[in-house]
């Protein structure tokens, strides 16, 4: 069978914040339409590794191929296209405080979109963007107006609106009570399969795991340590792994 | 400065290296500022003006500080006109009363109190608002959907205080006059027409000029200092507190250095 190029691959990635290494030959490949959870401890560089690959930190030394491009060599323009079509959602998610939700999501339209084109689509944008995730009423919501998991929700329909090719999800369920992050683990699943997305999550929500992955690393002292489906690495013996299981 | 170890005791070594250490500090920031300003300087220029934003921050400037400004220029009119009443009464000199308080408060005392009121005002704003920005992630959210945020946040506000704060002095110049009126006439009296007769007789246009020069360059100072300590606050709430505090201290400081400067400027092209 021809093996298919990844989508987005990391080689040898470092990374480190003065004496604190947090990457240390770190290396993945994630091909088009696949699922894949990063899970590590935390504080063990999740977070950083994802802003590594949409070049928000820039990383020390390593690969990072994202679509075919390489976002560490580019120039602000073309960054700037390539990021149209990746979605990202922060771990706080990020919203724009002194913004309506409406103008949070049209705000990454502005940059991409003509005047002509958002005076024509912006508006059903943001209503299809805003129903994806069942949130249509919020739409003249300040963020302050609303909950934990609408906010987490609202990030995620900010995420998307480009309907990008890759998301990059941040814990996108901690701090939120079980059936809300069920919803919203479910939500990504249907997200992915209707935009035909790829996605790489970070997360230490089991259930969270269960539902979304395809397929599971492990980040352990800034290695690629395993990686495996989900119920291969449950049975996994390694002490280190079984840390997380058990 | 290196430290010459040789006759110094312990204590006095560490003093001078916790100074030295400061020092350096200092110094980069001063470095760390001036490159943010060259980063303004390069990234205003670049095309696609962020209009919009840059009118919003404008109308909030000036909207917001426009009460704060005008009751503080009326009490230093009236003010400065009570206290300087006694001194040229004692020259027999009362008659200049109007001449002598509208040079003080169109050359500096309106220019300054006007910045210094923006610095805090205007600068901790900014610096907190960036600051909080910065901190929950919204600049980096910025820069993923593709907005330059240094162009949409930045340059907006450093314009929109440069413009202002212009603006707010010449309002306050106004109505500090309005004030001196006040004051002139609470112990003698001094007719509308007389008053401003003898005002604009005083003034001229090299009292005016440089004053409303050196606002320009104020506002900017606090529009640069209130968006750099804000856009690299660091992360935490007492991050966004520090950046909103320092950003009115330097900006402050920095308000009495242009002054100074301006001060040397304006003799030196003649203008007294
Ligand atoms: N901007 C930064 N400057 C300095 N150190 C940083 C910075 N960002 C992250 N770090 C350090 O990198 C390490 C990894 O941080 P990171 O945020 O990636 O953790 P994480 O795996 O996402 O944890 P969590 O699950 O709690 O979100 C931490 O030790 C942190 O102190
Ligand atoms: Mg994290």
């Amino acid at each position: 069978m021809k093996k298919i190029a990844p989508i987005v691959e990391v080689k040898n990635l470092y990374k480190s914040f003065g004496s604190n290494h947090v990457l240390k030959d770190f290396s993945m490949e994630v091909s088009p339409g696949e699922n894949i959870v990063v899970l590590g401890k935390s504080g063990s560089g999740k977070s950083v590794l994802i802003k590594c690959i949409i070049n928000l930190i820039q990383a020390d030394s390593g690969i990072l191929k994202i679509l075919n491009q390489s976002i560490q060599d580019m120039g602000e323009d073309e960054v700037d296209q390539l990021r149209s079509e990746i979605g990202f959602l922060f771990q706080s998610n990020a919203l724009y405080d002194s913004m309506t939700v409406r103008q949070n999501l049209e705000f990454p339209l502005r940059r991409h979109w003509s005047v002509e084109q958002r005076k024509q689509g912006a508006e059903r944008a943001v209503l299809e963007a805003l129903s994806d995730v069942g949130l249509a009423h919020t739409i003249d919501m300040m963020p302050a107006e609303l909950s934990g998991g609408m906010k987490k929700r609202v990030a995620l329909a900010r995420s998307l609106i480009l309907k990008p090719k890759v998301i990059l999800y941040d814990e996108p369920t901690t701090g939120l009570d079980p059936i809300t992050s069920r919803e919203i683990s479910e939500l990504m699943v249907k997200v992915q399969k209707k935009y035909n997305a790829t996605s790489i999550i970070i997360s230490h929500d089991m259930n969270c795991i269960r539902i979304t992955s395809n397929r599971v690393i492990m980040l352990i002292d800034g290695k690629n340590y395993a990686e495996d489906t989900f119920e291969n690495l449950q049975k996994s013996t390694d002490p280190k792994i079984r840390e997380f299981f058990d | 400065m290196t430290v010459n170890s040789a006759n110094l005791s312990k204590n006095q070594i560490r003093m001078l290296k916790t100074f030295q250490i400061e020092q350096n500090e200092f110094l980069k920031e001063i470095g760390n500022i001036a490159r943010f300003t060259g980063k303004f300087f390069r990234t205003v220029i670049k095309p696609k003006q962020e209009y919009k934003e840059f009118l919003n921050q404008c109308f909030w400037i000036g909207f917001k500080t426009l009460t704060l400004v005008g009751i503080t220029a009326f009490i230093m009119g009236l003010v400065l006109t009570i206290q300087s009443r006694p001194t040229l009464v004692e020259f027999g000199a009362e008659s200049m009363l109007p001449a002598m308080v509208s040079v003080s408060l169109i050359r500096e005392i309106a220019p300054v109190i006007t910045a210094l009121i923006c610095a805090g005002k205007i600068g901790s704003g900014i610096g907190a608002e960036l600051g909080s920005m910065r901190v929950t992630e919204q600049i980096d959210a910025m820069e993923v959907s593709g907005t330059n945020p240094f162009k949409y946040l930045v340059v907006t506000r450093v314009m929109a205080a440069t413009l202002m704060v212009p603006v707010l002095s010449s309002l306050a110049n106004a109505i500090s006059l309005y004030g001196g009126y006040l004051g002139v006439n609470i112990r003698g009296s001094v007719s509308w027409n007389l008053y401003w007769f003898q005002v604009f007789d005083a003034l001229s246009f090299g009292d005016l000029l440089p004053a409303i020069v050196k606002t320009f360059f104020f506002g900017f100072a606090i529009g640069i200092i209130g968006c750099y300590m804000g856009y690299y606050s660091k992360k935490g709430t007492e991050g966004v507190g520090r950046s909103a505090t320092t950003a009115v201290i330097v900006a402050s400081l920095l308000v009495f250095i242009l002054d100074l400067i301006a001060v040397q400027v304006t003799d030196l092209l003649g203008l007294t």
